[in-house]
């Protein structure tokens, strides 16, 4: 099992949706999100492209995040999803500051908070907040290692790309272009 | 052309404009742990040399002064710690590819052995600061010898490393090794800060660190001998120091985008004047340029090197911390 996410970029419209689901869905803190939406603009005048780009954790293959981690708070579960364990977190920032992305961040209460994929949901059979409410339905959540499923054809038959993977994590979130 | 902006309200503090979660007390611990294990390395290593009397301040006094350093160094990590309660867990776990986890183990094994370490040597201790004139320092010695006299486990602790102190002083050589070692590779383990992830920079913080221990010591002993061989060795280190400096900066310069932008913070960004005139110039060149002066037989006050390097060393960590977390992979 290896849980991904892709992104059509020629659908979304950056609504923000996602945002405001994940922050309802997961309680996150007033002021604070586990995703965002960056806004890229490509080119010169008059030939100026835009597009949106939601971002969250890349719950990447090979997590820095989880290597500095000095308790083993941070850690990986079925699927890939990487996780914090509260309780186990003693709020050092050493994961935030391996953490190209920016995904991850202190919580008010002290310990390190971030995307969980849903985690919870997932466990249902639901689709993580931010996918299940998206009104272009742009985005899509999947197990890359079925290769009959949604995301492994989406990703077999469009272009996409990934952020920083010069980086070298092995991010997986992919975005369609 | 390209052009990034955040289109949802992100407001959190230390992620925007760059991540910034790290400040001056992770920067002046690395700074006293690497001082600390200057001092122990020095000490075990002229112990094991068998120059314990030649060389009573290297080996017996300054070590005194670690756990100090060690222990103050220690507050200041878990002050900077955002889940405080739970600090405790570092203890439970180790984990061997996380610098942070087995540097804590080092730092907490450090600290009871450099207190173990004076201890041991109380008596000479005693009659080194009485000598010497340290009167608050030496009544404190003599309190404790009493408490040896009349206490019976902490009598039992003192002879027991005494018997063994052979085989400590081996032991902590080598942690001390580690822990100076691991300041460098704790900030070097971040591939997502191109400034700090550097394989150098590991043995750039352990030859940093060892000069300000040498430093330390040629600042505070009263021996002539022992601060004319610091300051040999401190000049030697220095020169590696640069060293390592330049080979740092030419692998950067050799490697992609985001490493030339790093050290473009030290080669006409913000940082410049600090590295290379607060750092480089005063806190190595002209503390080299003052000990080979010294050296060859002018005069010159020991106290000035030493302080020199003392606070270039601090300097140094202080630009490295802000620097490194400013030195990131291009905004998302």
């Amino acid at each position: 099992m290896r849980y991904a996410m892709a992104l059509d970029t020629k659908k979304c419209v950056g609504c923000g949706d996602c945002v405001v689901a994940c922050q309802t869905e997961n309680n996150v803190p007033l002021g604070y999100s586990r995703d965002w939406i960056t806004e890229v603009v490509k080119g010169q005048y008059p030939d100026v492209f835009l597009h949106f780009e939601s971002q969250r954790c890349n719950h990447c293959e090979d997590t820095p995040c989880v290597r500095t981690c000095p308790t083993g708070a941070s850690h990986v579960i079925e699927g890939g999803i990487v996780k914090v364990t509260h309780d186990e977190c003693i709020g050092c920032g050493a994961c935030i500051e391996a953490c190209p992305y920016d995904a991850r961040y202190f919580h008010p209460d002290g310990y390190v908070d971030k995307c969980t994929f849903c985690d919870h949901r997932v466990a249902d059979g639901l689709d993580p907040a931010c996918v299940s409410v998206c009104p272009t339905k742009c985005m899509y959540f999947g197990d890359l290692d079925d290769p009959d499923s949604e995301i492994s054809q989406l990703l077999r038959t469009r272009e996409h790309y990934t952020l920083l993977p010069e980086a070298g994590t092995a991010p997986q979130i992919y975005y369609l272009k | 052309m390209e052009e990034r902006i955040l289109a949802t309200a992100r407001d959190i503090e230390g992620l925007y404009p760059h991540v910034h979660i790290w400040g001056w007390p992770i920067a002046t611990y690395l700074f006293l742990g690497g001082l600390a294990a200057g001092i122990l390395l020095f000490a075990t290593l002229y112990y094991l040399n068998g120059k314990e009397n030649d060389m009573p301040f290297t080996v017996k006094i300054a070590p005194v002064f670690t756990f100090f350093f060690v222990a103050f160094g220690s507050l200041l990590l878990i002050y900077d710690l955002h889940h405080k309660p739970y600090f405790w867990r570092l203890f439970t776990a180790f984990r061997i590819e996380s610098p942070m986890s087995w540097g804590a183990w080092t730092l907490a094994s450090v600290s009871i052995l450099s207190l173990l370490w004076p201890l041991s040597f109380v008596d000479s201790i005693e009659d080194y600061l009485h000598r010497r004139g340290w009167k608050r320092m030496d009544a404190i010695t003599r309190w404790i010898i009493r408490m040896e006299h009349r206490w019976a486990p902490l009598r039992w602790l003192i002879m027991f490393f005494r018997r063994y102190r052979k085989l400590f002083a081996y032991l902590l050589l080598f942690l001390s090794i580690i822990l100076g070692i691991y300041t460098g590779i704790l900030l070097s383990a971040f591939n997502a800060h191109p400034l700090w992830n550097n394989s150098i920079l590991g043995p750039l913080f352990l030859t940093s660190g060892v000069s300000t221990g040498s430093a330390f010591v040629m600042w505070l002993s009263n021996n002539k001998k022992e601060r004319r061989l610091m300051s040999i060795i401190d000049m030697s280190l220095i020169a590696v120091e640069l060293f390592f400096i330049i080979h740092m900066i030419m692998g950067m310069q050799a490697g992609p985008e985001a490493y030339k932008e790093a050290a473009r913070l030290f080669l006409g960004g913000q940082f410049t004047v600090w590295f290379w005139v607060i750092f480089v110039g005063f806190g190595l060149v002209l503390p080299f340029l003052l000990e080979v002066f010294e050296v060859r037989g002018f005069h010159v006050h020991p106290a000035v090197p030493a302080l020199l390097v003392l606070v270039g060393g601090f300097i140094f960590r202080i630009i490295m911390v802000y620097a490194g977390q400013m030195s990131e992979y291009p905004f998302l």
